[in-house]
C-alpha cells in the first residue's frame, strides 16, 4: 500500500506574528518557517505504517515555493521515501491545493492520504475533506487513532462530544488531529541519507490545474489589543471584584 | 438572495450553536431556509427548527444513512440543493468543519471558513495565524460556503417562529463510510463553546486526581470546564475538552485560567471572553497580559480558597 502525504510549509509554531504595517499580509521576510505541526503527525503517521509492513511506500508532496522542498527534505529525514514538488508562486488556496493533489493521485495511485486537518497560517481546515470530495473518496478527519484493515480503514474521530470511530473503505482520506502520535525528530544520519533521496516536481499546468485565488484578500488587520488588568493581593479580593467591579458573578 | 442554514441536531433538539449561525445568517441578509438531515428528525428536531423566528422555512431530508452527520452521505444532499441558494452556512464545529468543505469542492468553491464577521454578503472577516491576524475576504465565487465561528454572532431566539416544513430528497449511503462507535462525554454541566462560564485548566494541575479540584469551583460558578491541549496530551482530561486554535474557541462571560502558561494557541481559543481570571505561579506567564484579574501563587492553595470565599457570597 502506497501512502501520499501532503506537507505545507508554514511560519513556525513558535514565532510571534507581526502584520505587515500596509495591512496586505503578515510579514514572513526572515521568519523561520517549518512544517505545519499536523503534517509531522502525518508523516509520522505514514512512516509508522511503514514500519510495521502495512505500508510500502511514503510520498511526501508539498505544494509552493522552491523553499517548499526544504519541506519535503523534513519528511524525508523523517522516513519519507520519496518527493513530489509542485513548484507555485504566491498565494494557495485549499480548492487548489486540492485540486493539484487530486491530479497527483491520479499518477501516483495511493490507497491513503494521510494529512494534517488544519494548517497553522490560513487556520482553514479544509484541504483534506476538499480532496477526499474530489476524488469521491471516504474522509476520516481529525484523527487520533488509525487501524488498517485489508480493504478498510478504522478512524477515531476527535469530535466536540468526545470520539467517534467511523470505517473507511480503501482508498481514503484521513487527516490528523493532535492526538494521533508524536513525532519523531530526524536523527542526523537520517537527515544526510534524505539528501540522497529524490524530488521530482510537477507544475500546475503540467497538472492541468488553475490555481488562481478565488478569494481576494481586502485587508490583514492586528486583532483588537487586549489591555491586561490588575493582580489582585488575595482571593477574597478576587471574587469581591468579580463581584462588585466586572459583575460577572 | 437566500441563505441555506445546514443546522446541528441530536435528531431532539438543535444545538445551540445553530442559533449563532442563524445570527450570522441574518448579517448576511436575505431569505434563511433551514437543512435538517438525519434519521428519524422529522419530529422533534424539524418542529425545533420551525419554531426559530425569521426562518422561512425548514427542510428535512429523513434518511437512515444520515443518521451520524456522515460527510459521505450529507454532502450530495446539500450539494443538490445548493444551486438554488446565494449562501450555505454551518457552524464551524467538529459537524460543520468536516462537512462543508467537502460540499463546498464539490461545487468548486473556495470555501470561507470560521467567519467572525460580515463586511457585506459577499465581504466576511476571519481570523487567520490563530487569531493573531484578522483577515477581511471577498468571495469570487456564485455561492458562498461559509462556517461561523459561533462565538463571535449572537444567537437567534429559539421560539416564536412557524415556518414550514417541506421534505428534501436523501441519496441514500455513498458505500464509502460507516459510524461504527462513539464514546461521548457524559457531563451535567453546560457546553463548553455556550457556557456562561468556563473554568479551565493546564499542565499546572499535574494529574487526572489533581484535575478534580476544579469540580468544586465549576460546580459554585455553573461553570464548563475545559483544558489546554497540554492537559489533554497528559491525559488529564478528555480530548473534548481543548480549548485553543485546534481545540474549541470559547468566549464566556468569565474564563478562569488555572495553572495555564497562556501560549498563542490557547489563547486564540479564549482570548475573546468578557472577563478573564487567571491563577498562576509564575508572576510572567504570559497569561497575565491578557487577564483583567491576575493572582499570583499556588493553585493548589488558591483553589481550594476561591471554592470557599465564592461559597460566601453564592
Ligand atoms: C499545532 C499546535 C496546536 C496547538 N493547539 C493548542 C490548542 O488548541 N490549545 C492549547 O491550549 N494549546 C495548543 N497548543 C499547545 C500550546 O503551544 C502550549 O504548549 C499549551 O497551551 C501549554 O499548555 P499549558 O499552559 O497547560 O502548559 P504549560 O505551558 O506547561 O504551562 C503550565 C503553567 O502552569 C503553571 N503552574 C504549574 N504549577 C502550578 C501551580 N502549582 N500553581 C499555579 N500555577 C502552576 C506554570 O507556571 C505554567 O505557567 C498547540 C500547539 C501546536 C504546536
Ligand atoms: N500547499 C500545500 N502543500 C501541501 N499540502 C498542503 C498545502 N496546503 C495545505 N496542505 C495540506 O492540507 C492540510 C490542511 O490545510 P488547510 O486546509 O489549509 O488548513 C495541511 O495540514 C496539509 O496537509
Amino acid at each position: 500500500m502506497k501512502i501520499l502525504v501532503p506537507v505545507k510549509r508554514v511560519i513556525d509554531f513558535n514565532v510571534k506574528v507581526r502584520v505587515k504595517a500596509d495591512g496586505t499580509g503578515v510579514d514572513l521576510a526572515n521568519v523561520k518557517m517549518s512544517m505545519n505541526p499536523f503534517d509531522e503527525i502525518a508523516v509520522e503517521a505514514a512512516v509508522r505504517l511503514k514500519e510495521a509492513g502495512t505500508a510500502t511506500e511514503v510520498v511526501a508532496v508539498s505544494c509552493g515555493p522552491a523553499q517548499a522542498q526544504e519541506t519535503i527534505r523534513t519528511a524525508l529525514a523523517m522516513g519519507a521515501d520519496r518527493g513530489l514538488h509542485v513548484p507555485v508562486e504566491g498565494e494557495l488556496q485549499p480548492l487548489a491545493v486540492a485540486k493539484l493533489l487530486k491530479a497527483i493521485v491520479a499518477e501516483e495511485n495511493p490507497a491513503l492520504v494521510i494529512m494534517g486537518k488544519q494548517a497553522i497560517d490560513d487556520d482553514c481546515n479544509q484541504t483534506g475533506q476538499m480532496l477526499a470530495a474530489l476524488l469521491g473518496w471516504p474522509q476520516g478527519t481529525f484523527a487520533s487513532k488509525l487501524a488498517v484493515e485489508s480493504d478498510a480503514i478504522l478512524v477515531t474521530r476527535e469530535v466536540d462530544g468526545g470520539l467517534e470511530t467511523v470505517k473507511l473503505r480503501l482508498p481514503a482520506v484521513v487527516t490528523t488531529d493532535l492526538r494521533l502520535n508524536e513525532p519523531r525528530y530526524a536523527s542526523l544520519p537520517n537527515i544526510m541519507k534524505a539528501k540522497k533521496k529524490p524530488i521530482d516536481s510537477r507544475t500546475p499546468e503540467a497538472l492541468g490545474v488553475d490555481v488562481t485565488p478565488r478569494l481576494e484578500t481586502i485587508k490583514v488587520a492586528e486583532p483588537p489589543k487586549r489591555q491586561g488588568g490588575v493582580k489582585v493581593g488575595s482571593v477574597a479580593e478576587l471574587v469581591d471584584k468579580l463581584k462588585n467591579e466586572a459583575r460577572v458573578i | 438572495m437566500t441563505i441555506l442554514v445546514i443546522a446541528e441536531h441530536d435528531g431532539k433538539s438543535i444545538k445551540s450553536g445553530t442559533l449563532n449561525t442563524l445570527g450570522a445568517a441574518r448579517k448576511i441578509g436575505g431569505e434563511i431556509h433551514v437543512l435538517i438531515a438525519g434519521a428519524d428528525c422529522r419530529d422533534a428536531a424539524a418542529e425545533a427548527a420551525a419554531r426559530i423566528p425569521g426562518v422561512a422555512k425548514v427542510l428535512i431530508a429523513d434518511d437512515p444513512a444520515l443518521a451520524h452527520g456522515l460527510a459521505e452521505n450529507l454532502a450530495p444532499v446539500v450539494v443538490n440543493l445548493a444551486k438554488d441558494y446565494g449562501h450555505v452556512l454551518a457552524p464551524a464545529s467538529s459537524f460543520g468543519k468536516n462537512l462543508l468543505p467537502r460540499v463546498a469542492a464539490l461545487l468548486d468553491v473556495q470555501q470561507i471558513s470560521d467567519i467572525s464577521g460580515v463586511e457585506a454578503p459577499d465581504t466576511f472577516v476571519r481570523p487567520i495565524y490563530a487569531g493573531n491576524a484578522i483577515a477581511t475576504v471577498r468571495s469570487t465565487d456564485p455561492i458562498k460556503v461559509i462556517t461561523v465561528r459561533t462565538t463571535a454572532f449572537d444567537p437567534v431566539p429559539a421560539d416564536g417562529g412557524t415556518a414550514p416544513i417541506e421534505a428534501t430528497a436523501a441519496q441514500g449511503s455513498a458505500g464509502l463510510s460507516e459510524f461504527v462507535s462513539a464514546e461521548i462525554s457524559q457531563s451535567e454541566r453546560p457546553e463548553l463553546t455556550s457556557a456562561r462560564v468556563v473554568v479551565s485548566g493546564g499542565r499546572g494541575l499535574g494529574s487526572a486526581e489533581n484535575f478534580k479540584i476544579l469540580e468544586g469551583v465549576a460546580d459554585k460558578l455553573g461553570a464548563a470546564i475545559g483544558a489546554s491541549r497540554a492537559a489533554v496530551d497528559a491525559g488529564y482530561v478528555p480530548n473534548d475538552y481543548q480549548v485553543g486554535q485546534t481545540g474549541k474557541v470559547v468566549a464566556p462571560e468569565l474564563y478562569v485560567a488555572v495553572g495555564i502558561s497562556g501560549a498563542i494557541q490557547h489563547l486564540a481559543g479564549m482570548k475573546d471572553s468578557k472577563v478573564i481570571v487567571a491563577i498562576n505561579k509564575d508572576e510572567e506567564a504570559p497569561i497575565f497580559q491578557v487577564a483583567d484579574y491576575g493572582i499570583v501563587g499556588d493553585l493548589f492553595t488558591i483553589v481550594p480558597e476561591l471554592e470557599a470565599e465564592l461559597a460566601k457570597v453564592l
